[in-house]
């Protein structure tokens, strides 16, 4: 198996890697990188536990190929919280307990902070529309939408924190 | 998943070149939304894989003599988002944006919605109600083809391996033109099509339609052009009589299966309902 040379940003730092041509993103983020916070639920696409940046875009990363990744912006769960701070949606989480077993959370948080940047105030019905591709089997998703519109009010009481990234 | 020479090229001719060379072992990746699922479940085993997104020509929106070129590799949320596409085309745009979730809708394309030839495809009736053409290359140049000529049947297409969609053309829309697609699923999202329709048509000052495509999925092995639909339509400030007359052409064109997404008879008559409707829509959006 060959594998090629993969040089790209993710969270802000320069990365380089051995990829192989049809390792997905999601696997090369785990097992090349080290960074486990992107999950693995289905790898078809359905659950969006793998969800991620790329260059300002909400994707599954097990949709993508490793290789696809050269010269992209990737950003993943592991740059949520800055120095140490978590991000209001990662508080508003844990205050709405809108977590159980946890696994679905990374991608809810990457999906919820994709919408709010670009929709600072959105409508409940905007949310669960945005999300319907981030499966969770244990809250039943009302304490997600909860968790979303109180971080989302949050913010745009803080504009500091409402800065878009891209 | 078995490991492929992953090559991303800069150019048409260079993609068709290594796609040639690879014969059937290679496959051309857009936006990987139905490629890579089928590759790690085993029923895709590409020994190439020839990534079609850093070709200029196969991504972006353009406008062109009053119509559209759609780079065969645009990702449908990008089709969300230009604003004189979305004007012109809202029909097409809203199918795109049916495909998937938020995060297959940032990678998902129109070239790879058409070219992985499901039945149930969400862009693809739009795209034929549309009157859309795909500019297509291959080794031996370039040739035009109708969108409804691509499906070849589940899982085909009339394209040779070596071929590629370059390009999507919109053409002109002229005064008081509107187009809707529809579909159901059992929920509201992130499920595949039982049926879609999309239709397309023109009105005259008066309210008379002028000119109509009417185009079904989910209902036979290809996405349909009723061409009988939409000539039902033509003539009429689509009435009663003239509804009832596209239905009857899109009944007698169904040939659907039953599955567990629906029985066969359901999915016909379905199909009328969802034309009919869309056909409302359009007009509310040509007046």
């Amino acid at each position: 198996m060959s594998r090629i040379r993969i040089a790209t940003t993710v969270n802000g730092e320069p990365v380089e890697f051995l990829g192989g041509g049809s390792q997905s993103l999601l696997d090369a983020l785990r097992d090349e990188l080290g960074l486990t916070g992107s999950k693995e639920g289905c790898g078809t696409g359905d659950c969006g536990a793998c969800s991620v940046m790329v260059d300002g875009r909400l994707v599954c990363s097990c949709l993508m190929l490793a290789p696809e990744a050269e010269g992209r912006r990737i950003e993943t769960i592991e740059g949520m919280a800055e120095n140490g701070e978590l991000h209001p949606l990662q508080t508003s989480f844990l205050d709405e307990a809108a977590l159980q077993c946890g696994f679905c959370t990374p991608g809810l948080l990457i999906a919820a902070k994709a919408l709010l940047d670009r929709n600072p105030d959105p409508t409940e019905t905007e949310v669960r529309y945005w999300l319907a591709g981030n499966v969770c089997r244990c809250t039943g998703y009302d304490k997600v939408v909860r968790a979303v519109m109180s971080a989302a009010a949050t913010m745009r009481q803080a504009p500091k924190a409402t800065e878009a990234v891209t | 998943m078995r490991s492929a020479e992953y090559f991303a090229p800069a150019s048409v001719s260079e993609a068709v070149a290594l796609l040639a060379q690879a014969g059937e072992a290679g496959r051309p990746l857009a936006g990987g939304t139905d490629l890579i699922v089928q590759m790690r479940g085993g029923r895709a085993k590409p020994a190439v894989i020839v990534d079609l997104k850093h070709i200029p020509e196969l991504i972006g929106i353009r406008e062109e003599a009053g119509g559209f070129l759609i780079g065969a590799a645009t990702s449908a949320a990008e089709l969300g988002e230009h604003e004189a596409l979305s004007r012109a085309w809202p029909g097409v745009v809203e199918a795109a944006n049916l495909i998937g979730s938020t995060q297959v809708q940032g990678r998902a394309s129109l070239g790879g919605n058409l070219c992985n030839a499901s039945p149930a495809a969400d862009s693809v009736p739009a795209m034929v109600a549309a009157g859309a053409t795909c500019i297509i290359e291959g080794p031996r140049g370039r040739r035009d083809l109708p969108v409804e000529a691509v499906q070849a049947g589940p899982g085909k297409t009339n394209l040779a391996p070596d071929e590629i969609i370059v390009a999507f053309r919109l053409p002109p829309r002229p005064a008081r033109s509107g187009d809707a697609y529809l579909r159901l699923i059992p929920r509201t999202e992130m499920d595949i099509a039982v049926v879609g329709a999309g239709v397309n048509l023109t009105l005259d000052t008066e309210g008379t339609c002028i000119a109509a495509r009417v185009s079904v999925g989910a209902v036979a092995p290809t996405t349909l052009l009723v061409e009988g639909a939409g000539a039902a339509l033509v003539g009429s400030k689509l009435n009663e009589e003239a509804l009832a007359g596209m239905e009857s052409a899109i009944a007698a064109a169904c040939r659907p299966i039953s599955d567990k997404r629906g029985t066969a008879d359901y999915r016909t008559r379905t199909a009328c309902v969802l034309a009919r409707r869309a056909t409302l829509i359009a007009r509310e959006r040509a007046e």
